[in-house]
Formats: C-alpha cells, sequence, structure tokens
C-alpha cells in the first residue's frame, strides 16, 4: 500500500489531492483481496513455480535443484500433446456451443410467459445437481449397450450398428463431454438474467415506437447492452473449460485410450498418484496456466470490437 | 441435443410498416403476435424441460425402487403403476449419511462462507469499477490470473498452511479464504457495476455522500440481480463442494453433506444406486428453496435506471 502516495504531482494541489484520496479509497476497498491474494493464490502459485524447478516427492525432502529438466521431459512427454490436445479440442468445441446457449435460454425465459418463474427453476436445476452422483449417473445414461440414450435411439429406429459408443469410442469421448457440461448452463444464465434486467427500459420503448421487431430489439439492444456480461461468461468459460476434471476422474479416468485424458486429470495424476513426480506435475499446471494466459489475453484484445461499456472503464 | 430444440422454434410473423387507421390482416395485429410470440416459446420452453427434467425424473424413479430392480431392463418409469415405491430409501438414506450432524455442518460451513464471498466480493468490485490509482490496470490482471491458476497446483502449498498454523481438521480452511474476496465474484460484479453510468455517481456525489454511502444507496439496488447470482451461486458451490472437506476434514462429527454422499460408495462396495439418488435429491431441496425465493430479482422493472438531471 506505499503505492497510495505516488499519484500525479503535475496537477493542481487542489486535483492531487483528490487522486490521493481516490486511490486510497480504492487501496482501502481492494486490501481484502490483497491479503488473500499473497495468502491463497499468489503465494502458493509462487511456491509451485519454485517447486516446478525441482524434483520433489513426500519421501525426498527438501525437493532438490533441477533447473529446466521437468519442462525437458515434458516437451518430448508424447503423454502431454496428448493431453494439450484434448483439452484445446474440448475448449474450442464447449465455450462457443455453451455461451451461444446460455445466452439463448437467458433470452427466452427473460420474456414474459406464464408461470415464469417455476420455468426459470426447472431451467435452474439441473446446474445445482453436482459432484459424484452426477457423474455416476451420466457414465449410467451414456453406457452404449444398456444406457438410456441408445435404448431411446434404438426405439426410434436407429439401427443397434449405428448407435455411439458414447464415452468408450475415443471419437466420441470428448463431445459426449461436451453434451454433459451443456446441462449445467444454469450459472451462465443466471448472469444473463440478472444483466438483462439492468438493460433501460427506455431504450425498449422508444424501439417499440420505432416499430422495430421483437428480434430486432434483442438484436440491437439486448445484446450490445449485454456485451461486457457475455464476454465475462467467455472469459469464464474458457478458463472453466481448461480446468475439467470431476466427469474424467469419477467416469473415465482420462480413457478410452487418453480420449479424456485432461490436462488437469494428468496433473493430478502425476501430483497424487505417482509417487515420483510432484515437480514435473507443478510444471504441467504452469504450462497450463501460461496456455490460458495466452488464450485470455487474446480475449481481451478482441472485445474492442464488440463489447460495449456504458461507463467509461476507469 | 439442444440443437434439436432450437430448430422447433417459430418465428413469428415479420412486421410489416403499418398504416395508421386501416384495419389489419388478422395475422399482423400486435395482439395476435404477441400472443403467437409467447405461445411458440411456451411451448418450446416446455420441450426444453422434459428434456432437462429427465436426468432428475431418472433419479427421482430410482431413488424409489429396491437395490435389486434399480438396475434391471427394460427400465421401469412409473412408481405406484409399475412397481410398488420404496419410500423408506429417504429414510434409510438419511440416517446412513447422519444427516443432523451432516447438515448442520454444511449449513454453518455454506452460510458463513456466503456471507464472506459477498461482503468482500462487492467491496473489491467497488474498488475496480468506480477509483483510479496507479497499478490498478495490473492489479485487476492478477485478480483474473488467479481465476486461471489450476486449483490443484495451490492447494498443496496452501494445505501445509493451513496444518501449520493447526487450522486442518476444522471449518476455518472452508471458511476463512471466502473472506478474502474470489476472483470469480469480484470479476462478476465489477462487469455489472460498469454497466451503471458513471453521472449516477457524480450526482450524489455533489449531493454530499461519501464513497461508502454512494455505494450502499446508489449503486447496490441497482445491481441486486447480480447480488442475488453471488449469493446463491456461493450458497450453491460452498454446499456442494467436495474437494476441500475432502482434503481438510477427518473427524466423523465435522463431515459435510458432500463427504457423506460419497460415504455410500466406501461401505457398501456395490454401489447402492438407489439410496446415492434419494441422498442426493434431498441435497438439492434447499438449493432449490433458496433460488424459488430469490428468483424474483430476475424479474424484470425491479430495477429503476435513468440518470438524474
Amino acid at each position: 500500500m506505499a503505492a497510495v502516495t505516488v499519484p500525479g504531482l503535475r496537477q493542481s494541489a487542489g486535483a492531487g489531492a483528490l487522486a490521493r484520496k481516490e486511490a486510497l479509497w480504492f487501496y482501502v476497498l481492494i486490501s481484502p483481496w490483497m491479503a488473500g491474494f499473497i495468502l491463497f493464490s499468489g503465494g502458493p502459485t509462487l511456491a509451485s513455480a519454485y517447486l516446478s524447478l525441482t524434483h520433489n516427492d513426500p519421501v525426498n525432502w527438501p525437493p532438490t535443484w533441477v533447473g529446466l529438466l521437468n519442462y525437458d521431459v515434458m516437451f518430448r512427454d508424447r503423454l502431454f500433446w496428448k493431453s494439450l490436445q484434448v483439452t484445446t479440442y474440448y475448449t474450442v468445441l464447449s465455450v462457443p456451443l455453451s455461451v451461444g446457449f446460455a445466452t439463448l435460454l437467458a433470452l427466452i425465459l427473460n420474456e414474459k410467459l406464464p408461470g415464469m418463474a417455476a420455468w426459470r427453476t426447472i431451467y435452474y436445476l439441473p446446474s445445482i445437481v453436482t459432484g459424484v452422483p452426477v457423474a455416476l449417473m451420466w457414465n449410467w445414461i451414456f453406457q452404449p449397450q444398456f444406457g438410456l440414450v441408445n435404448g431411446l435411439l434404438y426405439d426410434l429406429g436407429v439401427p443397434s450398428s449405428m448407435l455411439p459408443k458414447w464415452l468408450s469410442d475415443p471419437p466420441w469421448a470428448v463431445p459426449t463431454f461436451v453434451i454433459m457440461s451443456l446441462w449445467q448452463f444454469g450459472g451462465p444464465m443466471l448472469i444473463y438474467l440478472a444483466s438483462i434486467q439492468g438493460v433501460p427500459t427506455q431504450l425498449y420503448e422508444s424501439a417499440q415506437l420505432d416499430g422495430a421487431s421483437k428480434l430486432r430489439q434483442i438484436w440491437h439492444i439486448t445484446l450490445p447492452s449485454i456485451s461486457p456480461v457475455i464476454f465475462f461468461n467467455g472469459i469464464l468459460a474458457i478458463i472453466s473449460s481448461f480446468q475439467v476434471f470431476t466427469n474424467a476422474f469419477v467416469i473415465t479416468q482420462g480413457g478410452p485410450n487418453y480420449a479424456t485424458y485432461f490436462m488437469v486429470f494428468m496433473i493430478y495424476q502425476n501430483a497424487f498418484t505417482y509417487i515420483s513426480n510432484m515437480g514435473y506435475a507443478d510444471a504441467l499446471a504452469w504450462v497450463l496456466f501460461i496456455i490460458m494466459l495466452v488464450f485470455t489475453a487474446t480475449a481481451f484484445r478482441l472485445q474492442r470490437h464488440w463489447v460495449f461499456y456504458e461507463a467509461v472503464v476507469r | 441435443m439442444t440443437v434439436v430444440v432450437s430448430s422447433t422454434e417459430k418465428r413469428p410473423a415479420v412486421p410489416t410498416a403499418r398504416s395508421l387507421g386501416q384495419e389489419l390482416p388478422f395475422f399482423q395485429r400486435r395482439n395476435v403476435r404477441e400472443g403467437i410470440w409467447i405461445g411458440s416459446l411456451t411451448a418450446l420452453v416446455t420441450l426444453g424441460s422434459f428434456l432437462l427434467l429427465f436426468p432428475v425424473y431418472f433419479m427421482i424413479v430410482t431413488s424409489l425402487k429396491t437395490q435389486g430392480a434399480s438396475f434391471l431392463l427394460p427400465m421401469k418409469w412409473l412408481p405406484g403403476i409399475q412397481y410398488a415405491p420404496q419410500w423408506e430409501n429417504y429414510g434409510e438414506s438419511l440416517r446412513f449419511m447422519k444427516w443432523q450432524t451432516a447438515y448442520t455442518n454444511t449449513m454453518v460451513v455454506a452460510i458463513l462462507s456466503m456471507t464472506g464471498d459477498v461482503v468482500s466480493a462487492v467491496l473489491v468490485a467497488y474498488g475496480f469499477a468506480r477509483f483510479r490509482a496507479p497499478g490498478k490496470n495490473l492489479l485487476f490482471g492478477l485478480v483474473l490470473s488467479t481465476l486461471m491458476v489450476p486449483q490443484i497446483v495451490r492447494l498443496v502449498p496452501e494445505y501445509l498452511g493451513f496444518s501449520r498454523l493447526g487450522m486442518s481438521n476444522t471449518f476455518w480452511p472452508l471458511i476463512l479464504p471466502a473472506w478474502f474476496g474470489s476472483a470469480y465474484n469480484i470479476f462478476l460484479l465489477r462487469q455489472f457495476f460498469t454497466t451503471i453510468p458513471i453521472e449516477m455517481d457524480q450526482s450524489a456525489q455533489i449531493d454530499g455522500a461519501g464513497p461508502m454511502r454512494i455505494l450502499w444507496d446508489v449503486l447496490l439496488p441497482q445491481i441486486r440481480p447480480a447480488l442475488a447470482v453471488v449469493l446463491i451461486g456461493s450458497f450453491t458451490y460452498n454446499w456442494n463442494d467436495f474437494f476441500r472437506p475432502l482434503i481438510y476434514i477427518n473427524s466423523p462429527s465435522l463431515r459435510t453433506a458432500a463427504l457423506s454422499l460419497s460415504a455410500f460408495q466406501a461401505v457398501y462396495g456395490g454401489t447402492p444406486f438407489h439410496l446415492l439418488m434419494a441422498a442426493a435429491l434431498v441435497n438439492i431441496i434447499p438449493l432449490v428453496v433458496l433460488f424459488f425465493t430469490l428468483q424474483r430479482y430476475f424479474i424484470q422493472g425491479i430495477v429503476v435506471t435513468g440518470v438524474k438531471g
């Protein structure tokens, strides 16, 4: 918090005092986060950066310095490249689908339909049913021989030779994960619903006077107004899709034939199941972190073209 | 799955320029168009809800079967008609997971964490949205980057820290981090603050309101829907969180419901699917009630926007 005394001296004395006061407020308000950053995120992350340059495991403590060896091993590791490919594939497939799907549903559920409270609750329901029980349920539903989905498809007349093998077939495994993830759209949908409430009603009223259709109102008023929030959800979707874990852990264990060998699952295995490779897990995590940073930074670059902020971000 | 749904959507009749005073053809009248729009959307929403509720219905149906019957094919879908519903599954599963202890613990953890999440995120997001200071952009970049650090990496050093402080096997590691602001909620609320015109703050400032006064009286009433999102999201997350209790909690008396749910697998050997589904359903009831109560904040009209002269 030493930075409080820095602000612009070039301005007149009154403006300088005001700027100092504003900066002071800023640092006071964000102080909980700064403390948390040092204790719970920045500190531990830096610790893992150091550990990625060491060989360490619970048996051989303290860690021994190995320089960039872990990274060298990683770039020759075919499983690392496979894992990277699987994770990127999942991200590219799921992010546009989940963002579009949640936006569409929020727009629909924002209309004044009869029984709105009930509809919203029903549509939010899937996202609160999570964890191990649901993973086990999905596994059963997508079971190739006696699963419910294939049973239904068979009843609809799809010949049994054409039925997808879902999670047991490598090309189908990632798309199946995407389908399962779409079921959990409730959180983003809620955020969109909340943001649509903030769009000033006068805008719609004047559009109606001009005879603009419902779809035109959505396209020209609602979507631009909530674009900062669409952007937010897009970033979040990128971040969380790079970190998909629970289903890979509970259902497939990375299989079949590494088709669902997601990065976080690989990190988990190296950190907590093989006993010799904690430093390697830290190196993997740091590479994943950097890849995600690149994706997010790109998204921030691109936002200027389509995100519309009401208040100038100060 | 979802693409199929949206293709059934009927487009509303295309509006045409209407000349005043002239009787329009039936399908172009305003109330008729409105009726078609609402009707087709309702049909669409109904269809979609069947798809969404299908897995939940599957859970309900399974929770009422005997253990032997839960895997039998073809599936029986109608309890009370195709088979006798086993209501005692619910009692048995709740007793098995020692529900009084489990849910008291979960309540304590979820409520205290949620309070911390909301309070800290509001303050920090307000700082980032409305105050200029040197180094702000860099700090906000740091907020975002913490979202990207895989949780699993931070966990090991964090665990070592909490154990050193003697806080392992207490609720502290589950509650304390929430009070330091989660990056997710900070980012979310900051985005919402930026949709409010700055002129509203300025006119309140001219009227003599201080920063906290502006936050409380001007900004917070406008972002009530976003606050409801944070509240629901945080409560749900803490209610369902499995990973952190798994790592920090050892004593059976401190177990949360998410941990107790996983215990079904350990003791019985083969997972008693019918009991697991019954317990999982009971587990979501408080979340459904909370959501249903708070959803009124998503109804348009509650937020009065506008810039005072």
